[in-house]
């Protein structure tokens, strides 16, 4: 019996959200007596990997092939459920990305295990199996039972704390079976979005609307996310009007985030907006108009233009550092 | 070419979602109900295909009769048939196991779906359909275009975009800017009327997960106004007051 934990990489480095299931699982496995086994996929270093123990796992096995780092998500369920069975895991936990959400419905076939998808709190055991899972956008929660013998969770971002206070753990070598399609897809190029930080990883996010009045006034959100060392994000007709790319917009439609903080800058706060960061933790809104309905949904409220505010803020944050 | 969409009947995304009989069903009322917009990306993409070279469209959807006025909408913007599983969508299995099942039937060259419904936000019925058919399963695809029997395709991956190969058939989950969302005409809507949507019996097993309950987040608490002349102060409240900094 173990609690298996997918930790997804990202250029050699195990992401923030990886750690965040691991902790859960780690969690997990404590209530149900047993232990938290990480599998990576791909190249990693050594050191990458043991430190995983630090985060709660007892060990982590590693699928070293190289065809790994092209992320090719049939052979990474594989990996995922054949790990699965080598450690009769009764729960195997994700975390939420576009990879896993495709990569965990094939896991969900293969061990005949029901899925629950943008889990936000640790389940309920007392009777059965039941999470909590953020349905609807954000807009609201459905806590579900899960009636199979094997459970495959994904956990949305910042549902759980991550922290290292364990030590490395042992780092095993882990040769799955492929089958013969499973590297079936042929990658011809990949391109690579500008910005060093990852949005739905983000801590902080910075984004702005059409209250910024063009793209040639986007170094103001830039220079303000530069200070916080924030991802950058923009409203549906922003990317849209191609101010900004496809990838930074943000909403129902778009990415949605969980950071701890969200700046939103000449953003009017529509609902299809709000769904995609209704689950940050403290919401900033600056807008010129007192009645931007995002205010509703803000912590902290700046009532002024966007030109002049931006500036300042950017200042003042550096002058904090 | 012969491509399955399958599209979800969703509450329009401006929706308040409330819930009653003890939080165990969605409030419908005044509800407006739409096809999943990621749905829409599918069919506008599969319609364009279709129109290119050849084929047919058929859309699918796993619900009850509620659904058939979102069924002709789908009709009406140019699918050439439908078809309805007459069943309640338990999950994303059961749903998945629909639509294997109506795959299997019929030779498909493409399945093309939403990179996730709006209600429930899984992300997970074309992967398991994949898995189910043997197919390779794509998702999010922002781009598809077919070459004989080849699909290149760009799908987003964290960080980026990669371009991939694959041979038909295939299943890709869907998302802008795969296609413009096209408007019905009145030539359109007067059409759907008349083409046919086939009513079928669902196949399979009980689903793997229920919901037992419905919750709804906790109420904002009101928002604090910082004076936008004295901007020092919001960032000393970010640091020491909520402490995000
Ligand atoms: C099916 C569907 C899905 C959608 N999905 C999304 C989605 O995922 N994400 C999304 O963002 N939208 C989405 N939308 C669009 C959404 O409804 C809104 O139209 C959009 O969010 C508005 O963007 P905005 O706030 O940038 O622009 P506007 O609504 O035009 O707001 C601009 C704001 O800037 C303020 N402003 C103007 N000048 C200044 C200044 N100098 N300084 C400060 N403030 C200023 C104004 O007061 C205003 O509040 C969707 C719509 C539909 C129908
Ligand atoms: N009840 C349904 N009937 C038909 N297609 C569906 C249904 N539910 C989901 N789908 C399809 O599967 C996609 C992903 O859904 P989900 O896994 O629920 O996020 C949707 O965008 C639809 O294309």
């Amino acid at each position: 019996m173990s609690v298996l934990i997918y930790a997804e990489g990202f250029e050699g480095k195990i992401k923030k959200s990886s750690l965040e299931a691991l902790a859960y699982g780690a969690a997990l496995a404590s209530k149900l007596n047993t232990s938290a086994i990480a599998l990576a996929t791909g190249t990693f270093q050594a050191s990458e990997l043991s430190a995983l123990g630090k985060y709660g796992a007892s060990k982590v096995l590693h699928v070293s092939d190289q065809r790994m780092d092209e992320t090719p998500v049939a052979a990474i369920a594989s990996a995922i459920a054949a790990a699965a069975n080598a450690g009769a895991a009764q729960v195997v936990i994700m975390p939420k990305s576009a990879l896993t959400d495709s990569a965990s419905s094939k896991v969900a076939v293969k061990l005949k295990a029901g899925v629950v998808n943008n889990v936000v709190e640790l389940p309920d055991l007392t009777s059965g199996f039941k999470v909590k899972r953020a349905i609807y956008t954000g807009k609201a929660f459905a806590v579900t039972e899960i009636n199979t013998p094997i459970k495959v969770l994904l956990l949305r971002k910042n549902a759980m704390n991550a922290i290292a206070n364990g030590n490395d753990c042992p780092v095993e070598a882990f040769q799955p079976s492929f089958e013969a399609t499973d590297f079936g897809l042929k990658r011809l190029k990949v391109e690579k979005a500008e910005g060093e930080i990852l949005l739905p990883e983000a801590e902080i996010v910075v984004s702005g609307g059409r209250g910024l009045k063009g793209p040639e006034n986007w170094h103001l959100i830039e220079s303000l996310a530069k200070a916080l060392h924030a991802g950058t994000g923009c409203s549906k007709p922003v990317s849209d009007m191609d101010w900004r790319p496809h990838h930074e917009h943000v909403g129902q439609t778009g990415v949605k985030v969980s950071p701890n903080l969200y700046i939103a800058v000449g953003i009017s706060g529509a609902i299809q907006h709000l769904a995609g960061v209704n689950s940050s933790k403290v919401i900033v809104v600056i807008n010129k108009d007192p009645e931007a309905p995002f205010f509703k949904a803000a912590d902290y409220g700046v009532v002024g233009d966007a030109f002049d505010v931006l500036p300042q803020l950017t200042e003042a944050v550096k002058a904090l550092n | 070419m012969k491509i399955l969409v399958c599209i979800t009947h969703v509450p329009d995304t401006t929706t308040k979602i409330t819930f009653t009989d003890q939080n165990t069903k969605l409030n419908t009322a005044g509800v407006q109900y739409v096809i999943g917009p990621y749905d829409e990306y599918a069919l506008s993409r599969a319609i364009e295909l279709r129109d290119a070279s050849g084929g047919s469209v058929t859309v699918l959807h796993v619900g009850d009769a509620e659904a058939e006025p979102t069924i002709r909408k789908a009709l009406a913007i140019g699918a050439d048939d439908a078809i309805r599983v007459n069943a309640e969508a338990k999950d994303a299995f059961f749903v998945a196991e629909q639509i294997a099942h109506i795959a299997k039937q019929n030779q498909y060259d493409l399945i093309l779906m939403g990179r996730e419904s709006i209600d429930f936000n899984g992300g997970q019925v074309h992967g398991m359909v994949g898995e189910l058919l043997g197919w390779p399963a794509v998702s999010p695809v922002m781009k598809l275009d077919i070459n004989g029997g080849t699909a290149t395709l760009a799908k987003e991956i964290e960080g980026g975009k990669e371009y991939l190969e694959v041979a038909l058939p295939l299943v890709a989950g869907c998302q802008e800017p795969i296609a413009e969302w096209r408007i019905p005409n009145m030539r359109g809507i007067m059409s759907a009327r008349t083409k046919p949507l086939a009513v079928v019996d669902p196949v399979g097993s009980d689903a793997g997960t229920t919901v037992a309950e419905y919750q709804l987040p906790p109420a904002k608490g009101s928002c604090k106004m910082v004076d936008a002349a004295n901007i020092k102060e919001l960032v000393d409240l970010l640091k020491n007051e909520a402490k995000v900094l």
